[in-house]
This record gives structure tokens, sequence and C-alpha cells, in this order.
């Protein structure tokens, strides 16, 4: 068996420390370390973006780094948005209300990125912008336009 | 035709149609009840599932299209630490019978390739192991020596007499022909003054679902049961049949059904990744996980789309009246034959489209080729031929000078003239086609956008309309799989779908399923919406579940659009046993006639004295617990079960002159795109994009759109980007999404929809399916945009996908045809 690295992150707010085998991916440690199921492969190559966290506040693909390289700094997933009770966030509820997901393999991607838009960009309701914003995620099922319009909405009342 | 000549099935189901009066929850944008889990990361797809003691799985794969498999040596593969076993051909020799196949035969396939691969990506080997790292470092040890054939990738030079062949067994490439002719086809050719004539090129893509297919195995060696959890659609259809392969009663399989991210036909019938897992935990005696990777995915999933090449032409007058329609296919079905012509089977049903074709003749070259095999993919095959009947259409306008709005709105079947019977035997239910036009030239904002396109013409832009119509047939039956054959060994008629319905002690309505139908779409929504308005109670309260294949009843599966009619049907079912149930109940305790009660907010109350009400949960805990509070003649207990079957179906006659009725409930669409087009780049611009559909009584609009847009969306994949490209040798080039472009945000236009609600008369509520209509207008709406946008040039698309590099070159080249 391949030795392992000591790895010290932050994972929605909590601080973990784990012996991790260096190949392994941010993705399967999220995954199957610490148990964060919303994280979803798909192409594992770096273009579908579905396995997207939040790293340091910045969207990044969870299979094209090891775990270790994210270590000392801080994560988050999808599992940081609701409530403590399920309660789901405003963008959460944009995207129920306005039908922005079908199969929601590609969802918690799409909202954390999403989120980091609505942080860097508050108010900022321009189709184009939002639409570059998301264009690393691929969503099969939607047909992005009530992605686009969920996001609106949200920045619209932000 | 008229409705008494229809089967008593149809006119039974006619009684509980058409119910518009009063309706409560159907026809309501509800939010969907599966939203929540899916938002909070929780939606349990197959790899978030772990069983204690559980092993990984992965393959090896086949790096010829053809070859020999001499030899395999897994020796260093099984010396690594943590790899459980490595399984060969050999293992599926030893313990397993081949995969089903619903084509013509002999044509054997195996869960791993036996003697020889037949395409490239065929699984050779399999590793079990500890975590799916140590699976995939041992397939890199296994070491397969190849003795390459000579593969056959064109389906032309495969029909040749001494092409290699795929299947030495079955003595040639051409697994199967058949020419269906209806009506006097040759007569109206040599009548009719014109005709157009094609060649037309529709490539093989995929669903690519995001999640891809996967499924994990159990083995009880005390019981012999066998537990397979998989994301596959209709596993209680088709489970005795993965059964089979593992050479165990049906009694001994439990499928599981797990929600899948995604489908859009890719998991219809799923049988070989579930089939794979449940040998594998047989052969390791422990858990086994089995999920396909992306690049397996591409190059052996069960569901490659369909890979055609038409000869087509129509015939028809001065006057732009259609006249007959001559088809002649050649479908390239890869290396197996799953589900045999079943897609041209499918395309029959409504091959005419939305007109008055009245003589069709249909030929089918399915050939076999050194690719991985095809299956269903959304649309089914009446997605390809709707694009090649709607390229005839504007190359008929052409030939007249006729505008193409103008020469289907002469062709297009008449409101009264329905139940309509089409040449092949299929009826549309009802229509009306003309409301759907007047709909669509209003929101797609026609004349004006004829006028810009002239202005921008004039001034040297490219801009193009497209202008498409088709029809959406919804519900199969399954005859289309077998009418092909004069003496078919198997002749399911039946496509049921079944629903059991409880409320428990505290009044609870708990609903269960009994297909795995949960990809994407909204059954639970569905059946929420469905129960809400029987019992007037809140859809956000309503449990649904899924049955195991032990436990369930008939189901089929969402395919064909045919879920949301069929499901519908089962829960409205069980409801009218439970309420009836309710209704004696209340009427006791009550002490008024049955026929005065309703149910209304939750309850059961006297109509016309609404304080007179026991709520469900007064009457359920009483259902439950005081026996001899009911009447003498109801047992205690509050459940119901049922099972729907296809409302309208027929045999086809014995000649096949008439195939029967066996795609009947239509909805119909036309679609508005405006395009400019970039000749420096390719770059396309939407400047827009509209649609009208008619889908009968919608039961939730906002779901409805998602349905149609992701279609849309999805047929635009199709029309511009996707295409697997195999090379010479057989091999996929485009392994994985670099390569093969899905559309981005950035790709797609923004839609505005409207809808025309005509209800089916044979349905439950009326109720048309939905789910393949926006894939089966995208192709041709585009064609033509882009053909109009480069008519400077000449240009005649005849192919698809149309990519930014052809648009270039036929700029540049000024188009030589």
């Amino acid at each position: 068996m391949t030795a392992t690295l000591p790895l010290r992150i932050q994972v929605n707010g909590r601080s973990y420390e784990h012996e991790v085998e260096p190949r392994k991916t941010l993705a399967d440690f999220l995954r199957d370390d610490l148990g964060l199921k919303g994280i979803h492969l798909s192409c594992e190559h770096g273009f579908c973006g579905n396995c997207n966290v939040l790293l340091d506040g910045e969207a990044v693909r969870s299979c094209l780094m090891f775990a270790i390289q994210a270590g000392g700094r801080s994560v988050e997933t999808v599992e940081s948005l609701a409530g403590p009770g399920g309660e789901l966030n405003d963008l959460q509820q944009a995207f129920t209300e306005h039908h922005a997901l079908q199969c929601g393999f590609c969802t918690p991607a799409m909202l954390l990125t999403a989120q980091e838009f609505l942080r860097e960009n508050p108010g900022e309701t321009d189709d184009t912008a939002i639409r570059e914003a998301i264009s690393g995620v691929i969503c099969r099922c939607t047909g992005y336009q009530q992605i686009v319009e969920a996001i609106q909405s949200v920045a619209a009342h932000s | 035709m008229t409705i008494e000549q229809l089967p008593a099935a149809a006119r039974i189901a006619t009684e509980t149609a058409l119910k518009e009066a009063g309706r409560r929850w159907l026809g309501k944008s509800i939010n969907r009840v599966e939203d929540p889990r899916f938002l909070r990361g929780e939606g349990r797809y197959i790899d978030d599932i772990s069983l204690p003691g559980m092993a990984h799985a992965a393959i090896v794969r086949s790096k010829h299209a053809h070859a020999r498999i001499v030899s395999i040596d897994t020796s260093k593969a099984e010396a690594l630490p943590g790899v459980v076993r490595v399984v060969t051909g050999a293992d599926v020799t030893a313990h397993a019978a081949p995969l089903p196949s619903f084509g013509a035969g002999p044509i054997i396939q195996d869960l791993i390739a036996i003697e020889k691969v037949r395409h490239f990506g065929e699984a050779v080997a399999a590793v079990i192991a500890e975590d799916r790292y140590i699976a995939e470092d041992a397939c890199d040890l296994i070491e397969v020596e190849y003795e390459p054939l000579p593969a056959v990738i064109d389906p032309f030079d495969a029909q040749a007499e001494d092409a290699p062949l795929v299947h030495e067994k079955l003595g040639t490439n051409v697994a199967y022909e058949r020419t269906f002719t209806f009506g006097e086809v040759d007569k109206a050719f040599a009548e009719a003054p014109r005709k157009v004539q094609a060649k037309l090129r529709w490539p093989r893509s995929t669903g690519m679902p995001m999640d891809t297919n996967g499924a994990i195995g159990e083995y009880d060696p005390g019981t012999g049961v066998v537990t397979i959890h998989a994301n596959s659609m209709n596993f209680t259809y088709f489970h005795w049949l993965i059964a089979a392969s593992l050479k165990i009663p049906a009694t001994k399989l439990k499928v599981v059904p797990v929600a899948a991210g995604g489908s859009f036909g890719s998991k219809f019938f799923m049988h070989k990744v579930p089939t794979f897992a449940g040998f594998l935990a047989m052969l390791a005696g422990r858990p086994v996980k089995y999920v396909e990777d992306r690049v397996t995915h591409i190059v052996n999933n069960d569901h490659a789309g369909s890979d055609r090449w038409y000869d087509a032409e129509l015939a028809f007058d001065d006057d732009g009246t259609f006249r007959a329609l001559r088809i002649d296919c050649v479908d390239d079905y890869g290396a197996y034959l799953q589900f045999g012509t079943g897609t041209h089977g499918n395309g029959l049903s409504q091959i005419v489209g939305p007109y008055r074709i009245q003589d069709v003749q249909y030929s089918l070259h399915a050939v076999l080729t050194n690719k991985n095999q095809q299956g269903a993919y959304r649309g089914f095959g009446a997605e390809c031929s709707n694009w090649m009947l709607e390229r005839l259409v504007d190359m008929a306008a052409r030939d007249l000078g006729m505008d193409r709005v103008e020469i289907r709105r002469r062709n297009l079947i008449a409101a009264d003239q329905f139940p309509y019977r089409t040449p092949t035997g299929n009826i549309y239910d009802s229509g009306n086609y003309q409301g759907v036009l007047e709909k669509i030239l209003e929101l797609g904002e026609y004349e004006h956008w004829v006028a810009e396109r002239d202005k921008a013409r004039a001034e040297g832009r490219h801009v193009g309309i497209g202008v498409v119509a088709s029809n959406e047939r919804s519900v199969f039956s399954s005859t289309e799989f077998w009418f092909w054959f004069d003496q078919p060994e198997f002749k399911p008629t039946s496509s049921p779908e079944s629903a059991s319905l409880q409320i428990d002690p505290t009044g609870q309505i708990v609903v269960t399923l009994h297909s795995q139908c949960l990809w994407g779409n909204s059954p639970e929504t569905v059946v929420s919406q469905v129960v809400a308005e029987e019992f007037d109670v809140d859809p956000a309260g309503i449990v649904v579940t899924y049955a195991d294949s032990q436990h369930a009843l008939p189901g089929t599966g969402p395919g064909g659009s045919r879920f949301t009619v069929m499901v519908s049907g089962a829960v409205a079912g069980a409801a009218a046993e439970v309420k009836e149930k309710l209704r004696a109940i209340a009427s006791h305790k009550l002490e008024v006639s049955a026929d005065d009660l309703e149910f209304v907010d939750g309850g059961v109350s006297v109509i016309g004295s609404p304080e007179r009400k026991l709520s469900l949960a007064e009457i359920a805990l009483a259902a439950y617990m005081f026996r001899l509070d009911l009447p003498v003649d109801v047992d205690s207990g509050l459940a119901a079960q049922s099972t729907y079957d296809h409302p309208l179906t027929t045999n086809p006659s014995d000649d096949r002159s008439d195939l029967g009725i066996f795609y009947p409930f239509v909805g119909h669409a036309w679609h508005i795109g405006v395009v400019e087009v970039d000749v420096e780049t390719g770059k396309l611009s939407f400047l827009h994009y509209a649609a009208v559909h008619d889908a009968g009584t919608v039961v939730n609009p906002k779901t409805l759109n998602g349905q149609i847009i992701g279609g849309t969306i999805q047929g635009l994949g199709t029309a511009l980007y996707e295409e697997y490209n195999y090379d010479a040798e057989g091999r996929v080039r485009n392994q994985n999404f670099e390569y093969y472009h899905l559309p981005s945000s950035m790709d797609v236009p923004t839609m505005t929809i409207a809808h025309q609600e005509t209800p089916s008369p044979y349905t439950p509520y009326g109720i048309k399916g939905a789910g393949e209509g926006g894939r089966m207008l995208t192709p041709a709406v585009l064609s033509a945009a882009i053909e109009d946008a480069l008519e400077p040039y000449g240009v005649r698309i005849t192919s698809l996908p149309i990519s930014a590099e052809q648009i270039v070159a036929w700029a540049a080249s000024n188009w030589s045809g």
C-alpha cells in the first residue's frame, strides 16, 4: 500500500486532520473520507465541472486536485448551504421555484458556482454574465435557461 | 374513423378523461417534491451508496475493434496487494449465460468477451479490488495478447459478400432487412408531377447523462439471493432476463432501484452493468460496486443512438399537396442488436408526421459493424425520421418556390379528422394542429423575422429562419419491436405500470411505484399531483417510495414519453379503490348516503354541509383500529394496488399491411428558430427561439417546460456538436468531454414557450407524453435556419452535426455541393 501523508484542512467551517494517500483526489477524499456525497464525479477529466467545490471561495474541480494540495485551505461544499434543519437557502429555494434542476446531479456544483458569482458580483442580473459564470458546469437536463433565471432572481433581490 | 370502432379498453378509458371542471391540483406549477434532497446534495445516486465489506470493480477495455483473444495473463494483477479477484471470459463461460437480446439472431453478447472482441472498448477482463484505485492499477497489469482481425467500420462495406463477419454464426453482417409498403406508393410516385429526393446522414451520438451507469451486487450464500442496486430504468419489466444471464431463478434476484443522474434512454433496460455487478458479487462472495467511468460509458454503454443513412424521396403535386413518401435506410447498429429494429418501428408510428400523406414505403437494412451497440436515445428513432421528413418538406418548398409555412399548412391533418389513422395503421388520437401553427407564428414573430432576415441579408449579414413541425407520439405498447417478423419468437403487447396507495393510521398517504422512474423527470411530483387531485390533500405531504423487484407489481418505467400517462392511470386506479372504502366508512359513521359525500380539504364531507366532515386521519384510525365501528362488509386497512395497461393498442395484421395501433397518444409542436451565422468563425448567435407544444392536459407547466427546453437543447447538441468519431480502425477518437462536446450555457438560446391543450380522449385526465418532443424538432429547425442563413452560398444541409468548421468551409468554398 502507498504511504500516507498528513492533511489538515477546513471543510464547511470544521477543521479536519487526516492521513491520506498522496494520490487521492480532493473529490475522493471529501466523498469517501468525509462522507460528503454531494460532490459528484462525472467526467473525472476537468471538463464537466460537476465536481466543483469552493476552495478559499473560488470554484475548483475537485477531481483534478489531490487532497494534499488543499492542505491548510478552506473548502465549501453543497452540504454547507442549507440551514441546520435542512432549510433551503435563498439560492436553493430559487432553484426549486424556477425548476432549475431535473436529475440533480450537476446541481451541487451549479449552486456553488452560482454562489461564487453572486458573492463577487452582487446584484448582477446580466444574462451573458451569468451564463459565462456557469459555463464551466455542464448540465445535460435543463438546457440552462431555468438555472439562469433562478440566479437572476436571487441577484435581483440581493 | 369513429371512437366506436376502437377497442373497448379505449372507451372505458374515455370515461375517466376530460374531467376538467373544478380541477384543483392538476395543471399547477407546484415546486417539485423531489427537489429538496437534490438541492442539499442528498440525492443518493449509485456511487453514493456503500455497503459493508464492499469491493470495487473496473474493467479492461479492448484496444481493438475486432480481434481474436489469444491469451490473457492475469498473474501480475492477481499479485497486486488489495486485488480480490480477476475475472475473464473463462469465468463467464463457466458461470453465466449470454445477455438478453431482442433482435434477430444468432447474435450472442456476453458480459465479457469470449474468444474475440467485436468493438473498441468491449470488456475483456475485470478486476475486483479493495478500492477503485487498486482495481484500475490492476487493470493496467493485465496482459492481453490479441490477434487483430480486419474490422468493418463502414456499414456499406459491411454488406459486401467478402466483408469480415462480426458474428460468424450469423453468416452475414446484414442482421435484418425488410420493406414495408403501405398504399400504392409506386403509382403515387408515377403520377405525381414533382418529387424531391435526398441522401441524409444522421450520425451516432448518445444521451450522455452526467451520472454514468452503475450497480452494486450483493450475494447471500445462505439464501442464494442476489441483490443488485442499480440505476437501470425498467428493472421490473426485464429483471427475469437478468436472472437468466446469471443462471439463477428470477425469484432469487432482487433488483433495488436507485435514482439516476440522467438517462435520456441510456439507462433504459440497462442490462449489462447490473448483470455485471451481480455476477462479480457472486464470484467474490461479497458486495461489489461497478460504476462506469466516463471513458467506459462513452465506448461501452448499452445505448448509443441511431446511426443512419437515409435515401428518401417525397412526391407531391404542383399545389404543394404531399402524395407519397419512400424511404430506404441503412442503420449501422454496431456489434450487437439488443433492441433489434425497434427504433425503426417507433419511427413508423409517425412516419408521415402531422401531414396527410397516404402512401408510404419504408425499407430497412440493419447492418452490423465493429462498433459499440445501439440502444435507446430520447426519441427512439422518431427524432431521426422527423428530421428526415422535415428536410424533405423544406426541399419541396424550395422546389415549388413556396413559403415553408404555407406548404406545411396545406398538408396538416385537420382538427375534424381525429382520431386519424395513418398509413402504417397507428392512429393519432387527437389534435388541433392549425391552432398550434397560429400560436407559433405569433410567438415566433414569423413575419417580423422574415423582414429582419431580408434586411440583414441586404446588408451582407447571414441571418436565417428555421420553421418546422413535429408530432410527438407517446406511450408505446410493445409491438414496434416484433411486427418486423412474420413469425416473431416473442410478441409482447403489454407494457403496464403499477402503483400501490396506502393511507396510514394517521391519515398520511404513501404511494409505492413499481419501476425505477426517477432520473431527472418528476415521477414523485406527478404522483403527488394526481393524489392531491383525487383526495384534495396537500401534495407536499405525500410520500412516494419504490418497490424492489421481489415486491414489485408489473412496471415498465419511463421511456417513449409514457410514464406520466401510465403512472397517472395506475395511481388513479388505486385511488379510486381507496376512495370507495373511505366513502363507505364515512357514510356509515356520518349516517348519510355515500353518494352525498365529497373529498374536500383533506377529508370527506357531506355535499352542501361542509361542517359534517371526517378527516382522513379520523377515518384511517377507524379503518386500522376500530373494526367494530366499520360497516359489516368492510375489512380493516386502507390500501389498494392497481396495474394500468396501455389503454389503446391493437395487434398488427398477419400480412403487416397494417401495423396496428401502437403509439396512439400524439402531441404536436412547432418551433421557430432565428440564427445569425458568422461565416468567418462558424459561430451561431440565436436572435429568437420560440416553441409551441400541445401535450394534451398539462399536469405541471413548469416541469413540462423543463422537459421541452432540456429536450430542445439536447437536440441542439445533436444538430451542432455531437458525433462519435470512429477512425478507420474502429477506435473512438473522442473518448472524453474535451472532444465530445456537450452544449454549455454559452451555446444555447433562451426559449419562449407556449402551450395548447388538446386532451387525449383515451388517457387519464387527457394527458399525453411530452419527454422527447424538444429533441424531435431542434435538428430540423437548426438545419433549416442555418441553410436559410447561408442561402447566398446555396448551401444544402443533408448531414449532422453542422459544425462550425463545416460552416466556414462552405462559405470559403462558396459551396460546391
